[in-house]
């Protein structure tokens, strides 16, 4: 009953702050966007180079895409690839075919390949014999490895949730501090747990929302890879966000205002990005490595790249959520403990 | 002696600052009891433990027979703290709906007892305005009535009529009148010294001592005081004198 009207109450408030919904649902959709243009915009134009012995071949290409150029001498090539002016070498010396890759931006990478294997499909029977020839492919910089939005995508998912649930949580906590509602709510036979409870079940409407939101959006608008199914990784988003929350909450008691609040998204928050997964946790230093066990977003993070680039399903994601859950309980029992500064009982 | 609130020996310290020392009072059912002070004397102090939110740390303090804080007889006190407590996004109506939703009431008897407030208190016309949109004084109406919502057997009310205009007040005082012929127990607190002489009983308190209390009537003859002022001074000045 006391918990049903706190979560009423929360509703209420929150549809009256369009702004904070707005922030919550929107600004990660606008920041996912912007990364996923950043890292795989579908229109990069390919320079390409073309070094051949056979003029007609050379030809040919020029007229099947403008992203191609002949170009006489190849050292001349080699220097225009090193001071990034071309993105690829193609060396066309039948029956031999090799790409020589600039290499640094996964997406020109894409995007040369692309055109490469276009081009060479499209040639004319007159040199038949290079449609079966497969490329051989090297790189100036990087590896075939290096991934884009596909890859940190699912990080970002997470993290973007985390982070914006970890501060509006946080500061409405807060709130109920400073403006004395909080006090006025001690004053009633309203149990510590049962406020606990009440905000995170307040809150998790709304996170349910949200979490629905950003993966619909990163998968249906941002075309990213997604393997697995969509309702695992709503359900370990969910988890996120609810961990996110129950921590807000938490370290809100610690805070006195709403910039002390803020103060703590760089202890908190910054350092999970470095162990969500989104940076290599291998190469880094040993004694490093067991910090990310105890980071919420670690979990998170790993799981729902398993699920998306891997497709896994809840046999391999369900010890993810468990520890999740297992976050979210502790932070929300030792919000009831640090609730009792405030009132003994 | 039917008294309903029975405070015995407490003092209170935050880490090593002592903000209450050694504090006796009963207060009688049906009777409005003021606590008289300045700012920082540790009237709030005070209240908050006999509202149950804080502990005393030593002493004991006892509300309708059950030693404090006992959800169970928070459940029987209506509190207003000094600042006004309201969700300012939410309507007066839906504040109110929260707090009765807190202590239980739904339904009939939920919209029965808002309409029975928000009258009391004058606010039926502003039920549908966001609270952040009341001027200073309609927040604090709208406080008490908050606090009055579940029919409490026990009314604690931390500077009710702070910054509420004379005429206001006037009525806020007729409301607790009317309350306490009703048998409502009411404790409040003030730093206003005529306020202080509408009250049945007075404790006078400075510096975390209750320096004085009795009627306002026998702390200005036994002191032969003319104003509750007078009275206060001269308590004040006996302590300093020791």
């Amino acid at each position: 009953m006391r918990i049903r009207a706190l979560v009423k109450r929360i509703i209420r408030q929150f549809k009256r702050d369009k702004r904070t919904l707005a922030m919550m649902f929107l600004a990660p959709l606008l920041i996912l966007t912007l990364v996923s243009l950043v890292f795989s915009g579908n229109d990069y134009e390919p320079k390409i180079a073309v070094i051949s012995d056979q003029q007609p071949v050379a030809d040919q290409l020029e007229k099947t895409d403008k992203a191609f150029t002949f170009y006489e001498s190849s050292s001349k090539a080699e220097d225009d690839l090193k001071n990034e002016k071309l993105d690829a070498i193609l060396y066309v010396n039948p029956p031999s075919t090799k790409i020589m890759l600039e290499g640094s931006n996964p997406t020109a990478n894409k995007a040369v390949m692309t055109t490469v294997d276009k081009a060479l499909k499209a040639m004319s029977p007159l040199s038949d014999q290079l449609k079966t020839l497969q490329p051989k492919v090297d790189y100036l910089h990087g590896s075939p490895k290096m991934d884009s939005f596909d890859y940190i995508g699912p990080f970002l998912i997470g993290f973007f949730i985390f982070f914006f649930v970890f501060l509006i949580s946080g500061v409405s906590f807060l709130r109920e501090r400073t403006t004395g509602t909080l006090e006025r709510l001690l004053a009633t036979p309203m149990r510590r747990w049962e406020m606990v409870a009440g905000y995170v079940i307040g809150f998790g409407i709304f996170t349910i929302i949200q979490s629905a939101i950003i993966v619909s959006f990163s998968i249906y608008v941002l075309d990213i890879m997604m393997k697995g199914s969509i309702w695992y990784v709503i359900l370990i988003t969910l988890m996120l966000a609810i961990t996110a929350l129950s921590l807000g909450t938490l370290l809100s008691a610690f805070a006195k205002n709403e910039l002390q609040m803020i103060q703590f998204i760089p202890i908190v928050v910054v350092p999970q990005v470095f162990f969500s997964g989104l940076f290599n946790i291998d190469t880094m230093a040993d004694w490093l490595q067991p910090l990310s066990y105890i980071m919420p977003l670690t979990y998170g993070g790993q799981a729902i790249r398993d699920v998306m680039i891997q497709g896994d399903g809840w046999s391999q994601i369900y010890d993810d959520v468990l520890v999740l859950a297992g976050f979210s309980l502790l932070f929300m029992v030792l919000n009831t403990l640090a609730l009792k500064k405030h009132r003994k009982l | 002696m039917n008294s309903v609130i029975h405070v015995s020996n407490v003092s209170k310290s935050f880490s090593k600052h002592d903000v209450l020392q050694d504090i006796s009072l009963s207060v009688a059912k049906n009777e409005i009891y003021g606590l008289l002070g300045p700012s920082g004397a540790g009237k709030t102090t005070l209240i908050k433990m006999i509202a149950g939110i804080e502990t005393p740390t030593s002493g004991k303090i006892t509300v309708l027979d059950t030693t404090m804080p006992s959800l169970q007889i928070m459940k029987r006190i209506g509190f207003m703290a000094q600042s006004d407590a309201l969700y300012s996004e939410l309507s007066g109506r839906e504040n109110l709906e929260f707090f009765a939703s807190i202590y239980g009431l739904k339904g009939a008897k939920q919209r029965e007892r808002i309409e029975q407030t928000a009258a009391l208190v004058n606010l039926t016309d502003f039920l549908k305005k966001p609270v952040n949109q009341y001027s200073g004084g309609m927040k604090r109406r709208l406080s008490l009535a908050a606090a009055l919502l579940h029919e409490p057997e026990i009314l604690i009310l931390d500077e009710p009529t702070v910054g509420i205009d004379p005429v206001l007040r006037q009525s806020v005082w007729n409301e607790l009148y009317k309350l306490s012929e009703n048998g409502t127990t009411i404790l409040v607190t003030t730093h206003v010294m005529d306020e202080a002489e509408k009250c049945g009983q007075l404790g006078m308190i400075r510096d975390g001592r209750l320096i004085a209390s009795g009627s306002p009537q026998q702390l200005k003859e036994s002191t032969s005081s003319e104003t509750i002022e007078d009275a206060f001074l001269y308590y004040g000045g006996v302590r300093h004198e020791n």
